[in-house]
This record gives structure tokens, sequence and C-alpha cells, in this order.
């Protein structure tokens, strides 16, 4: 954790009162987000046992599992859950604008400019917290190798139609959540953490009752009498008031609750099988029915508050105005999105179970350059987080004290003006280390030539530092730099010591062509997976938890 | 529960199946015993001497014999902090070669092939302790050597068949080691309580209870909250004493020999502090680039930025003019 | 990470009661990884080398060996100064050599004394090399190569600290290899989460070493046995907390190596610790427990102090290398910490105190490097936590190990403690291969041995 950080949760501390960790809102809060709250079933290791879904906050849809250990209503949890996403995925899907992509030519092996599909909008999810996140990749991992009937009509356990598909979108989603600045799947908790500092640990920040209790706690209360509540106040029967955002439930609610209203529901389930006249049928119907009823009662009374947290946790930050960058950023995730749609239509296999070494390589490195982006574009988006990057020496703000004008040693001369800069900050400036402004939205390098009043390494003193810099770029190319492309005396300025653009890595082999050292190309006596086809569907028995 | 069962299913037979994924996994010469080869001998005995007892003589006797035999919950003893401990492994295993196996049976799921490292973790140290307790029963038993791979064993993928994964401890021995070696003696502990104190819940009242734990010193950090029932308390404690590990033991490593918030606070203001201290420069010089990036974006939460205004690539003006 | 050695790997077990002779020893496993880099019966060799076991000497003898059976090779270092550096010792072995340095378009793309040597050919583009005998660059240069026809021979130098995907971009451009590195020093890491792929045999983020092993079990593994850098006093102590299962030993014994002083000691805890180190090889000096910041001005002036006094009191170091006393220069004197502030703030102080020309950097920039004696603010010195950072044995690993005489490591009193209260608890992933040993308990080993050699001073 950063020191300012650190201050700002010991402020909150000292205040009772969530403080500002950003100025402005860094992640993409769609118009129409779907919210999702999963349980999941103690002790059955990630069996769904209810959802609430859908993108209207007054009328959630639910989903609950009766008895999470039947197959059948596992399936009829997971068939409504596709009816209920798929459709809003769909949406965005055939809303597009034209764009260009460049892509490899296959015959000249030339890089080319395609036309392409690009969505103008892409659906977001959010999840209450981030172990809903993992959730969202187990669901997805349990259903994209799923068969159905259509696809295998010889499968023990045929999955309902549109579940595999929804395992592969689950799966995209999953996946993309794990990229930096990504927007497409959110946990709830983690954009209010991005945003705000609580007087609490960053473990309890993970509770999202305490966690929007410190940010805005209700009535007279302080945050953190409120986050005191949110955590562990319980009713009469022993229930918490708020309960936890899932997927987890309350153990409290699983034996008290929960257990016996299943037992019920079994028991009518019985009888209503060894039923034989049709009055008697009818009424243990009823009983059943009665029974289901209770359950879906008992999990919407659970599921309910962490829907509502959710979304007046969307209400808060919607109240931040929208980073400059984050536009940029988003239109990444469309990319995504599009690229998702298009390998679905384009009958693609579902993903695979382990990437490959050239995939695994390739999302490695779009996420460390994703998430250099992600630090530079926050910085330059937002001065409280240029604040951290100025107080660890990575960037600094200064006044232009003077201009002189410079040439460099070719033989056409390009400007290379000199800019002396005043400082308070005390940044890692070392011999000709390259520094950055932002232009137009674009950086302007410039390179450090000397401090003209601090000795060297003297870290210790406050007071300002009086330093000379000369920019390298962006000028133009008459002799003249172009109007507006050099500082003038008097200007205050953010430099940083961090690119604001990134370069993506090299080019990797295909995965047709891995080399030796990483086992040679796939279905070769070295590589992995050889045993199983990618795709084939997971063993099934009597006992499966999802 | 689904543990339980899940257990049962993997030992049944005879441990049939069990073994068949010890022989798959930790290789070795021998083959995999024929169903029916596999010697279960019968642990019980009363009290937890007895069964550490008849535990080390079925080893023994397992280990002369020469084959394949499964221990289902054996116990063992170590001495911890100068005390004895009692400890059930889910099973051990002996091999013909002699070779003393731990085989851990968890519920929760490898998916292919991976599992979550926190629960993989905290097997690996439990099956340490379980090695470091056969040993000194190896010690004393001719012929016998104990593995210092451990075979951990779970449901795989969304299914009820077990898969295992062997999981080489070396690195928890040797940690687990140098820890028991370095904990205090229980008797040192109890000798620094006020004389008379008991925790024992049947013994003493709530109050009497709840003063015994106020007169044990608290050291609190967040992750107790998942881990211990007590937490609740220890955190009050350090919420009252104003100690800054109840944000974490990472927030202290900048703050040097500055423990409570209020000292904290009032560094970070001018108030009070060493200037020429390293850590209240820090705080000082953050507090002012936050007080300025606050000011500059017209209070919390606000908009427009000291050069954050500008939009990238060719939008808005460039930055300039700010205050 | 350190796999049991193949048989063939293992030094010759020695005849009981005959003398070790490190010479033998080293030249035998050099011989031996020779041999079978320049056979034709492995697609690759791998060489686990300790520090300063020689293993810029065997890379620089292995190229020059291919080159002169006619096998044009490239070679892959992992940063641009170990580039300039294996061009510069090439060219000093063999001056006649053509060899070729690939660079980037940055402005100073390469250590500008390499325009000194007449047959080093510089130059940002493969092609234009393209036919000499050795080509050297760093793994990302090379990963941007394309269109050229793949090289026969390649040797990766500093294999450990390069990534897995960062071979992969690389290999099709070689079809076979030597791959050779310290599996001690810090490893390559990734600040964004991996997990995903651990326990992959092509984990993206391990190390080059364990993806190439994991696909070829079968490749020779070889050991360079004997460390020249680390004298007697040092070795068993870095072998047994850092490489507790492919030890090795020092090349010169007790004895060979002496440090002296002009100038006697002034009794000041600066003076008695350099006594110790001078005497034992380690030197503790601790200062009083307390809390404190990185930049602990207390401990940062201790090891400006030692480092002035060092230099005031004429060390002079005598070994194998000279017949003669030689002065403990400030050039031959290191300071290691761990993070990037601790370096300035002791610069700074240093400066203070009038010194000059002394290498102070992090644990990470001395990689590779050597010094007569260096002085180590310990990783954990006045910390009130100990984070995975802290704990990782590769830093303290590189910090101890970087000496050819004395190290003098200078801490607040109270690790052991703050190790007690931080016990390891991490995560394991199924089927990574564990790298040995474990952080916390190498800190707890080094602890105990140093505290034998401790100088207790409040300044």
């Amino acid at each position: 954790m950063s020191l300012i950080s650190t201050l700002a949760r010991l402020e909150a501390m000292a205040s009772g009162q969530a403080g500002p960790l950003a100025t402005v809102r860094h992640r993409r809060i769609s118009d129409r987000p779907l919210v999702l709250v999963p349980l999941t079933t103690a002790g059955e290791a990630g069996a769904p046992l209810g959802a609430l879904v859908g993108t209207d906050r007054d009328a959630p849809r639910l989903l609950t599992v009766a008895q999470p250990r039947d197959r059948d209503l596992r399936f009829t949890f997971l068939a409504e859950l596709a009816e209920a996403v798929l459709p809003y995925l769909d949406a965005y899907a055939d809303v597009v604008e034209p764009a260009e992509r460049s892509e490899t030519d296959p015959e000249t092996g030339k890089r080319v400019k395609a036309e392409v599909e690009l969505c103008v909008d892409a659906p977001q999810i959010i999840v209450p917290s981030r172990p809903g996140i993992d959730f969202v990749r187990l669901l997805g991992r349990s259903m994209r190798f799923r068969r159905t009937a259509e696809e295998d009509p010889d499968t023990p356990y045929p999955a309902p139609p549109r579940v595999p598909l929804l395992g592969r979108w689950l799966t995209h989603y999953g996946e993309r959540a794990r990229v930096p600045g990504s927007s497409l799947l959110l946990a709830a908790t983690d954009l209010l953490n991005r945003h705000w500092a609580t007087g609490q640990s960053s473990l309890e920040d993970q509770h999202l009752g305490a966690l929007l209790a410190w940010i805005d706690p209700p009535g007279e209360l302080s945050g953190a009498e409120a986050a005191s509540r949110a955590e562990v106040e319980r009713d009469r029967g022993g229930q918490l008031v708020c309960p936890p955002a899932g997927p987890a439930t309350d153990p409290a609610f699983d034996n008290k609750l929960l257990a016996p209203a299943v037992e019920r529901y079994d028991r009518a389930r019985q009888e209503l099988a060894a039923a034989e006249d049709g009055p008697d049928a009818d009424e243990r119907l009823a009983r059943l029915t009665a029974a289901e009823r209770d359950i879906r009662a008992l999990l919407h009374g659970v599921m309910r508050p962490a829907w509502d947290a959710v979304w007046h946790g969307l209400d808060l930050l919607r109240e931040l105005p929208e980073g400059a960058r984050v536009e940029e950023r988003w239109t990444r995730d469309r990319w995504s999105f599009t690229g998702h749609r298009d390998r679905v239509r384009a009958g693609e296999p579902p993903q695979p179970r382990r990437d490959d070494a050239v995939t695994a390589a390739q999302k490695l490195a779009t996420r460390e350059t994703a998430q250099a982006q992600l630090d530079a574009a926050e910085a330059l988006d937002d001065p409280l987080v240029l604040a951290g990057r100025r107080l660890s020496g990575e960037a600094f703000v200064g006044e232009v004290t003077e201009v002189v004008m410079a040439y460099s040693e070719s033989k056409r001369p390009s400007p290379r003006p000199l800019v002396t800069v005043r400082t308070d900050d005390r940044p890692y400036l070392g011999e000709r280390t390259k520094v950055f402004r932002s232009l137009d939205g674009r950086p302007q390098s410039a390179e450090f030539v000397r401090y003209e009043n601090a000795p060297d390494g003297d870290d210790g003193e406050d007071g300002e530092r009086v330093l000379v810099l000369r920019l390298t770029d962006r000028m133009g190319r008459a002799k003249e730099p172009a109007p507006g492309s050099v500082p003038d005396k008097g200007d205050r300025i953010a430099w940083t010591l961090f690119e604001h653009d990134q370069r993506g890595g090299p080019k990797l082999p295909d995965p047709e062509e891995a080399p030796w050292t990483h086992g040679g190309p796939p279905g070769t006596a070295g590589a992995e997976g050889t045993a199983a086809p990618a795709h084939a569907p997971d063993p099934v028995t009597e006992e499966d938890f999802l | 529960m689904r543990g339980n069962a899940f257990e049962a299913k993997v030992k049944a037979d005879g441990g049939t199946e069990l073994l068949q994924l010890l022989a798959e996994r930790l290789g070795g010469e021998a083959p995999p015993p024929a169903p029916g080869e596999v010697s279960v001998p019968d642990l019980s005995a009363a009290g937890p001497e007895g069964r550490t007892a008849r535990t080390a003589l079925a080893l023994r006797e397992a280990t002369e014999s020469g084959g394949w035999a499964l221990l289902d919950h054996p116990l063992l003893a170590l001495d911890v902090a100068g005390s004895p401990a009692y400890l059930e492994p889910d099973a051990v295993v002996v091999r013909p070669d002699g070779r003393w196996t731990v085989v851990e049976i968890k519920s929760f799921p490898m998916i292919d092939g991976s599992a979550d490292a926190a629960k993989v973790g905290a097997a690996a140290r439990q099956a340490a302790v379980y090695v470091l307790a056969l040993e000194r029963v190896a010690g004393r038993t001719p012929g016998a050597e104990v593995g210092d791979r451990v075979l951990l064993v779970c449901p795989k993928d969304f299914s009820n068949l077990p898969t295992a994964s062997v999981v080489d401890i070396r690195k928890q021995l040797s940690v687990t080691r140098r820890q028991l070696t370095r904990l205090t003696r229980v008797e040192d502990i109890a000798s620094a309580l006020p004389e008379g104190t008991t925790f024992d819940v049947t013994r003493c009242s709530g109050a009497e209870l709840t003063s015994a734990v106020e007169a044990v010193p608290a050291a609190y950090a967040p992750e107790c909250l998942s881990a211990c029932e007590l937490s609740f308390h220890c955190r009050d404690r350090a919420r009252e004493s104003g100690a800054v590990e109840a944000l974490g033991r990472s927030v202290r490593g900048e703050l040097g020999a500055l423990t409570t918030v209020t000292a904290v606070l009032s560094a970070a203001h001018g108030d009070t502090g060493d200037p020429g201290d390293p850590a209240v420069m820090a705080l000082r010089r953050a507090a002012a680039l936050r007080a300025e990036a606050l000011a500059g974006s017209g209070a919390p939460p606000g908009a427009g930025a000291l050069v954050g205004a500008d939009a990238p690539a060719g939008a808005g003006a460039p930055e300039r003019g700010v205050g | 990470m350190t796999a049991p050695a193949t048989p063939d790997a293992v030094p010759r077990p020695v005849p009981v009661g005959a003398p070790f002779d490190p010479g033998a020893a080293a030249a035998r496993a050099t011989d031996a990884i020779l041999r079978d880099t320049l056979g034709a019966a492995h697609r690759g060799v791998v060489v686990d080398s300790p520090p300063g076991a020689g293993k810029s000497t065997l890379v620089v003898r292995a190229a020059r060996e291919l080159a002169a059976a006619g096998r044009p090779l490239m070679v892959v270092a992992q940063t641009n100064a170990q580039v300039d550096d294996l061009v510069a010792r090439l060219a000093e072995k063999e001056p006649e050599l053509p060899v070729g340095r690939l660079h980037s378009n940055d402005p100073d793309p390469y250590d500008r004394a390499l325009d000194e040597l007449p047959n080093v050919r510089k130059s940002a583009k493969a092609a234009e090399l393209a036919g000499l005998d050795v080509v050297i660059s760093t793994a990302a240069k090379w990963a941007h190569v394309q269109g050229v026809e793949p090289w026969r021979h390649a040797i990766v130098d500093e294999a450990y600290q390069m990534r897995s995907d960062a071979l992969l971009a690389v290999a099709g451009l070689f079809e076979r290899a030597l791959f050779v590195g310290d599996p001690g020093q810090l490893d390559p890491f990734s600040v964004v989460g991996a997990d995903q792929w651990a326990g992959l045999s092509y984990d993206p983020s391990a190390s080059a070493v364990s993806t190439l092993l994991a696909h070829n079990p079968g490749l020779p593994q070889h050991r360079l046995p004997v460390s020249w850098r680390l004298p007697a006093s040092a070795a068993p102590l870095v072998s047994a907390a850092f490489y507790p299962y492919t030890p090795f030993r020092s090349g010169t014994d007790h004895g060979d190596r002496r440090l002296t002083f002009r100038v006697a000691s002034d009794g000041s805890g600066p003076d008695r610790v350099l006594d110790e180190a001078a005497e034992s090889g380690w030197g503790l000096l601790e200062l009083p427990a307390r809390r404190t910041p990185r930049t602990d001005p207390e401990a940062v002036r201790a090891v400006a102090l030692v480092v002035r006094r060092l230099l005031d009191r004429g060390g002079a170091a005598v070994s194998e290398r000279a017949p003669g006393a030689v002065p403990v220069t400030a050039d031959r004197i290191a300071v290691g910490t761990a993070h990037r502030d601790q370096v300035a703030a002791v610069r700074a102080a240093l400066a203070e105190l009038g010194v000059a020309g002394v290498a102070v950097d992090t644990a990470n920039r001395l990689q590779g490097r050597e010094f007569d004696v260096t002085v180590m603010l310990h990783p954990l010195s006045g910390r009130p936590d100990a984070t995975a950072f802290h704990l990782e044995t590769g830093r303290l690993c590189v910090l101890a190990s970087r000496h050819r005489h004395a190290c003098v490591v200078v801490c607040r009193a109270g690790v052991a403690e703050l190790l007690d209260e931080h016990p390891s608890t991490e995560p394991v992933q199924l089927g990574v291969t564990v790298k040995f040993p474990d952080g916390w308990e190498a800190m707890q080993s080094t602890w105990e041995r140093w505290s034998n050699h401790r100088v207790s001073w409040r300044p």
C-alpha cells in the first residue's frame, strides 16, 4: 500500500468516514449493466444455490435451486440463468460500427488493414465481490464442455440447450476480468475500493455491506459504527441483518433456516412421489410448491441486500466524473466482446481447459501491457493518483522558469529547447533520464540535463529543486518549433518518468510452431494435453456437485 | 457431509483405489498391489497413548512384513512447546520398500489439475507436522523411511471421483522443524499469567473468562478474522489502543517508529514528530501532496484536475495555467 | 527449481583421504560441459553456476570453441550491461574473433567502449551482422528479430533470470543451445497475476530453465562445483543456506586470503566489525532494536561509516591472485540494499563523508558483480513486518555472495523475533517444482550464523 493510501485510511479511521482515493472514476459503468448476485451451497464446493440477476434494480429475476444435490434442478437453474443473461448479451451483438483492424494476410504474410465490425457498446456484468468473479469463472468452466442432447444423443446427462453457450460467455468474461483496467466483468467491492479509502483493512473491505457503510453510512451513524453493525448485527433469530454478499452464505442461515427448509422440500417431494390418488396428489403437490416457495423466499431474503448494495454502490460511482482515458480502455473491452462474438459465430470450439504455451504467453504480455497502460492513464487522469507517483519519485510537477532555445548537433539541426523547471518534488532523475508530459493528450518527451541548485543524491532536505530538461520531440519538422509545442515561462506542468504509451511485446510464434523448448506444436510428444481431446466433456458421476 | 463421504469412498475396498493413485503418482519400483494384497491393520485402542502405541506397532509390523499397508487414521504424538500433541493424519501408506507416505484427503476440488493454492498450502503445512511425528517413530523402526513427498487426494473437477497430486513438502518440513525449536515452552507462557488464571470454560463464569482473556496481550492482524474466534475481541483492543496494525500489517512498513493512528496523523499534519525522521518527512510530503491534489480537484469527490483534465489523443487543450 | 542433478552432473566423488583439488574438479566439470555442448547428442545443455563459479569464463570459452569449430552462434543475455560485458570479455580473450553486437534503436544503446574494439561490429539490424562468428544481444532485442536463417547454436546466459515467455519468443532462432545461469539468484517475476498458469510446464512467468527441463527432462544438467569468488569462510554458509541440494565449495582455502588494515582499530563499532570481518569473513554490526522506516538514518549512517573506516584504515587484501597485498580501494567495495530509496540514502551519506567511487545498489543491480568487501544493509533491518519481498531468498543470496574477502551486515537487533512473528504460510500451487530453500528458513539460518560474528553498537 502506498503511503498516500495508508494516510487516507488512517484519516478515515480518525474521522469515521471513508475518504477519496480518486478524483475521477477510473472504470466504465455501463448505462445498463447486468447485475448478478450468485450464491453457492455450503459444503458442496461450488454448487449453485440461487441468484438474483437482471438490469432493472427494482425487479431482479430470482433463480433458486431447492435441492442443490439434484442435477435436474441445477440444470434448470443454469438454463434459467442462460435465459436471463444471453438475451442481454445478444442485444449488444448486432449494434455495430465499421472499424479497421490490421491482420496478417494468410497468402502474402504482410500486415494489411481489414474492414471489420466493432460493437458500438458492450454488455457489462457486475457482481458484488471478488469471490463472485471466481464463481462466474467456475460456472463458465463447468458449463462450456457440457453436451446438449442435440450435440450428442448418447450423453447420459444432456445439458439444456443454451447452457454450453453461456459457459463460453462466462468463461470469456472471467478471463477478461483478469486484464487490468478492463470493465466487462467487475466486482462492486473492487470498484468501491479503487475509489475510496475506508478506516478498516483491505480484508475487511471485501465485505460489501461494511464497505458501503464506510462510504455512505445510513442516518446519523458514523461510517465506523455502521460498518461494525453491517458486520455483526443479528436479529432475534440469530440471523445477520446484513448477510454476506455471496457466493458463500452465513452458517447460521444454512443451519437454522435453509437446512430445515430443504428438508421440508425433500420430504414433500418424496410424499408426492408416493402419492396415489388425485386429490391426495394435489394436496401433496401444494405442499411441495409451498416448500419450494419458502426456499425461494429465504434465498431472496439473503440476496436482496447484496443486490441493493450493488446498485447503491453504482449510484455512488456514477457521481464521479469518468476519467478521460477510460473511454480508450472501454474500446478495448468492446473489441474483446466483438472478438468473442465472432468466434462463437464462426463455430469455433469452446475455450480449452488450459491455455497452450503461446496463448498463455500472449495473455500474460497483454495483461502486462494493460497494467502499464492503466498505471499511466490513471495517473494522467487523476491528480490524486499522480500524487502517489510524485511521492514515489516517478513524477514531478513544477513551474517553468525559463526556456532557452537550443538545437541538436546534426546536419539539419532540430529544435532541442532547454526548459528550466522549479519543483518541490523529489524525482529519481539520473543522467539523461527520460521524462514525459502530456501535450494535447499525447506524450512529449524530454531528457534530464542537470540540477541547477541541489547536490547529487541529496534526498533529505525539504525545499525546492531547480532542474533543466531538454525537449526532444513533437516540435514539428521545421527549424522553429511548432506553435504551442514548447512550454512557456510560468506554465505548471506534470512530468512523468514512466511512459504514457506502451509498445506491444514481440511477435510470438503461432501455436502450431511452438519451439522444442516449450514442447513443440500441440499434439506432439513433448506437448501437454495429448491424452484427452481438448474439448472433451468432463466425466460425470451420480454425485456431481456442478 | 460430502467431505466424509468422499474420504470413505477413497478408502473403500481396502484402499484399492487409493493405493492405485499412490503407485501411479509416486512411482517407485513396486507395482500397485492387487486387491486384497493391502493390509489394513486395526488401530483401535484405549486413550491417546494406547492409540499412538498401537499405531507405532502397526507401522513396525507393516514395515517388517515387506508388503503394502494402509493405516486409516493412525494416531501420532509430537512434542510441541514442551507438551505432547496428538495428531491424526487421514492415512499413512507403508510400501514394500519400507517407505511411509502421508496421505491427505481433502474435499476441495482439483479442477484441470489445479486447486486453491491457499488450501493446498495449509494441507502441506499440516502434512509436514505429520511427517515430523512419523520421523520420531521411524527412527525407532529398522528399515523405515518417511517420504518428504505426500499424496494429496481431492475430488476431480466437478465429480466425486478421486484424483491425486504429489506435494513436495521439503520446504514446509524445514520451516516447521525450526519453528518447533523456537516455540516458547507452554510452562513459560503459563507462568507469565497472573496466578490462578484459567480458560477452562467448564470451571469459570463468563465474567471470569472475560477477565482471563483480557489479562493476555492481544497481537492482532486482520488475517486473524478468518482464522480465530477471538479475533473480534483482539480487533476491538487494537482499535481502542489506536494501533495502526488494525489496518493491516502492510501499513506499518513505511511508518517507522510511529505505531498509533494519532501519532501518525499528528506527525503528518506537522504537530509532532522529529522532522529529521524519514518516516515523518515522507508522511508530511504525502499529506501535502494529497491535500494539494484534493484541493485542485475541488474537494472530494470532484471534477477537474491539475493534469487530468486533458483528454487523450487530440481532444482537449494542453494542460497549462494550473492553480 | 533446483531439481536433483542427473548422475553425470554430480562432481565425481573424491576418493576418501585425498585432498579436494578445486581446480581439477572445476576442470572436469568444464570439460564435460564442453563435450556435451560440442557433441550432437542433445539439443540443450543446462549448467547451474553458483556465485563466482566462473560462469562468464565458461560462456566465453564455449563461444570461442563453437566458433573455432566453424559453428557461428548467437548469444542471448538479459541486460545490455551483461551483453556489453560479454562482448568485451570475448574481445579481450580473442581480439581477432568477428563479433556482432546487436542493439536497440534507443539513444546510447551500448557501451561506447565497444567502439574501440576493431573486430566488433555494431548494428540494430540482425541482417547486417549475418555471417559473423558470434552475435550477441539481449533477449528483448532478439525477440524482435525476424526473417533470418536460424543459428545452429546459441548460448543463453543468466537463463534462470529469463522468463519462459522470453525464451518462447527467441527459441525459434536457434536449433540447439547451452543454458547457463545461477539458480539461487532473483527469480523473474510478473507485475500481473499469473497464477492461472502455475503448474503448467510452460507457465510464461516461470524461469526459462524450468520450462526447458519440464519439456526436455533428458537434457544433461551440469553444475560448476567451485566458487572462485567466495572465500572459504563464506562458501559453506552460502551453499548450505541457498543451495542446500546442490552444494558447492570455495576454490581457495582458509588462509589463502587475508584482509589487513594499516591503521589499528579505534574501538568504535565500525572498526570492531571490520576487524571481525577481516578475521572471520563475516561481521554483523547490530544496532539497538527499533522499528524504523526503510531509510533508517542511523543504519544508513552506520553503513557509510563502515565504508569510510575501511578506506581510512588502509584495508589491503592478500589473495591467490597477486603475491603482495593489494589496497582495497573504493572501486573494490560495494554496498547492497533491498530498496532504491535506501540506495539513494546511502549514496547521500557516503557523499557527506566524502566517499566516492563505491558501488551502491540494490540486489537486482548487483547481480553478477564481484568486489573485495561488501557491506549489506540487511533487508529486515528495523522492519515492522517481513513481507514476501523481503523474504525472497534470491535477494539475500545476491547480497551475501558478492565478496572475495569479507561481508559486513548492518542490521537492527530483533530479526529472529520478527521472523517468529511472520511464520511462513506460503500458498502452494500444484505441479510447481519447488524452489529451494524457503525464504523464512534461509533468513533464520543465515541470521543464526551471523549472530556469531556480532558487534553490538549504539551509534
